[in-house]
């Protein structure tokens, strides 16, 4: 293995954090645009979790980098090469269906890394994991009992969110396809195996797809490397209204 | 050992405590810091210095920011202007830490207390009986898993009609 560990633990901490505020961005679109207030309310609390989740990671991340730059300055003057999330997580909210299976399958996602994190060697990360996982459950709860509704309620709705889950499950691959990092950081005993979370999401997934009366679409062998800093085109547009502020007005604040 | 007791003595530490009980949740202004769990400890360390950790409720709630400075103003009101003020995140916040007063006054301010135990994970449709603050009643609904802050959630009675905020388990 050439990379140092102190790169590959930052590496893998950004991939956290920046999963989380992508995320997190993604949710806040949609806020004054919910189907009804309550799911307004339901994904602008989401999103809040999130950009919490992102601050503790990318704040400790900004510490390893060591150069100075915080949490502020890691998501609001880094351009997309240099983010490191999870292409599932950049996606476009799209219609309802799709942001709800988008977040269905990242919220079992963060469950599994983030219970697997709880007893990581890395201390700080197990203690931001421990709390950011009560807060994946809550979600969980939330995203699979509304894909639930959605697959198994009306034609329309259970075609929407079929095609919804077709259209992300391309990029489930990545979440589960370890790289020098995530060997590195496995060695090591910071993060879980991916190779024994990968059944488990499975399951779990499984479980509400069958539920929901939707097909597992079948598994496309094409990987994505938002977390090795290559994304989709979507990104750099979402970046470019998330950043506007402060690289218009750097240093601006409420 | 010695030095640690002389510097134990040297602050009385159910006066911080008062202090701290004075500074309300900003959200939820009849409940105290101390009633809802955040604060974790308060003691003097081996520095000689008062140390005062306070936790988190949830990872992005708003409050958090605002709570820290209210507690600094506090301390520095109260002749504590060289404690030194820690973030605990581990263990994470539960609101089974929410004191029993705690739950009194969130049940008379209108708020249904969470219902204990912490459900365990993974329950998709088994929600816990949830009654209504102001009537009693067992016969409610949810409205929204989520609600005006993020450790609420919306109800509805469905005895005195009444829309009504429930403190979240988590």
């Amino acid at each position: 293995m050439s990379m140092p560990g102190s790169e590959a633990l930052l590496r893998y901490v950004l991939r956290l954090g920046d999963t989380s505020l992508v995320l997190g961005q993604r949710l806040g679109e949609w806020a004054g645009h919910a189907p009804a207030l309550e799911e307004d309310l339901g994904l602008a609390n989401l999103a809040l979790d999130m950009i919490g989740q992102a601050r503790l990671l990318l704040s400790y991340a900004g510490e390893l980098e060591g150069r100075g730059r915080d949490e502020d300055a890691l998501a609001f003057l880094r351009d997309a090469p240099e983010f490191l999330n999870l292409t599932l997580a950049e996606q476009p909210n799209g219609d309802f269906a799709h942001t709800i299976a988008r977040q269905f399958l990242l919220d079992a996602w963060q469950i599994e890394t983030y219970e697997g994190l709880t007893s990581s060697t890395d201390t700080r990360l197990a203690a931001i994991a421990a709390k950011a996982l009560k807060e994946s459950r809550y979600h969980y709860r939330f995203s699979s009992g509304w894909l639930i509704r959605l697959g198994d309620g009306t034609q329309e709705s259970h075609d929407r969110a079929q095609a919804a889950v077709e259209t992300l499950w391309r990029f489930t691959d990545e979440l589960f396809s370890p790289d020098e990092v995530d060997e590195h950081m496995e060695a090591a005993g910071v993060s879980p195996r991916l190779s024994e979370l990968q059944p488990r999401w499975s399951a779990h997934v499984d479980e509400v797809l069958r539920e929901a009366t939707l097909r597992r679409p079948t598994s496309v062998r094409y990987l994505w490397h938002g977390k090795r800093g290559v994304h989709t085109e979507h990104l750099g547009h979402m970046l470019a209204e998330m950043q506007h502020l402060q690289r218009t007005y750097p240093g601006a604040q409420w | 050992m010695v030095a640690t007791l002389q510097h134990e003595a040297s602050v009385d530490e159910r006066a911080v405590w008062r202090v701290l009980e004075n500074v309300m949740d900003p959200e939820i202004p009849v409940l105290s810091i101390v009633e809802l769990g955040i604060v974790r400890y308060a003691h003097s360390a081996l520095d000689g210095r008062l140390h005062v950790g306070i936790t988190p409720t949830y990872s992005g709630c708003p409050a958090t920011e605002v709570i820290r400075r209210a507690v600094r103003e506090a301390l520095d009101e109260g002749g504590y202007g060289d404690a030194v003020l820690e973030e605990v995140l581990s263990p994470p916040w539960s609101s089974d830490w929410l004191s029993d007063s705690g739950r009194r006054k969130l049940q008379a301010f209108g708020i249904a207390p969470p219902e204990k135990p912490v459900a365990r994970p993974r329950h998709l449709f088994h929600l816990p009986v949830v009654h209504c603050p102001r009537c009693g009643s067992a016969t409610t609904e949810r409205v929204s898993e989520f609600g005006s802050t993020p450790c609420k959630a919306h109800y509805r009675c469905g005895s005195c009609l009444e829309p009504f905020d429930y403190f979240k388990c988590l």
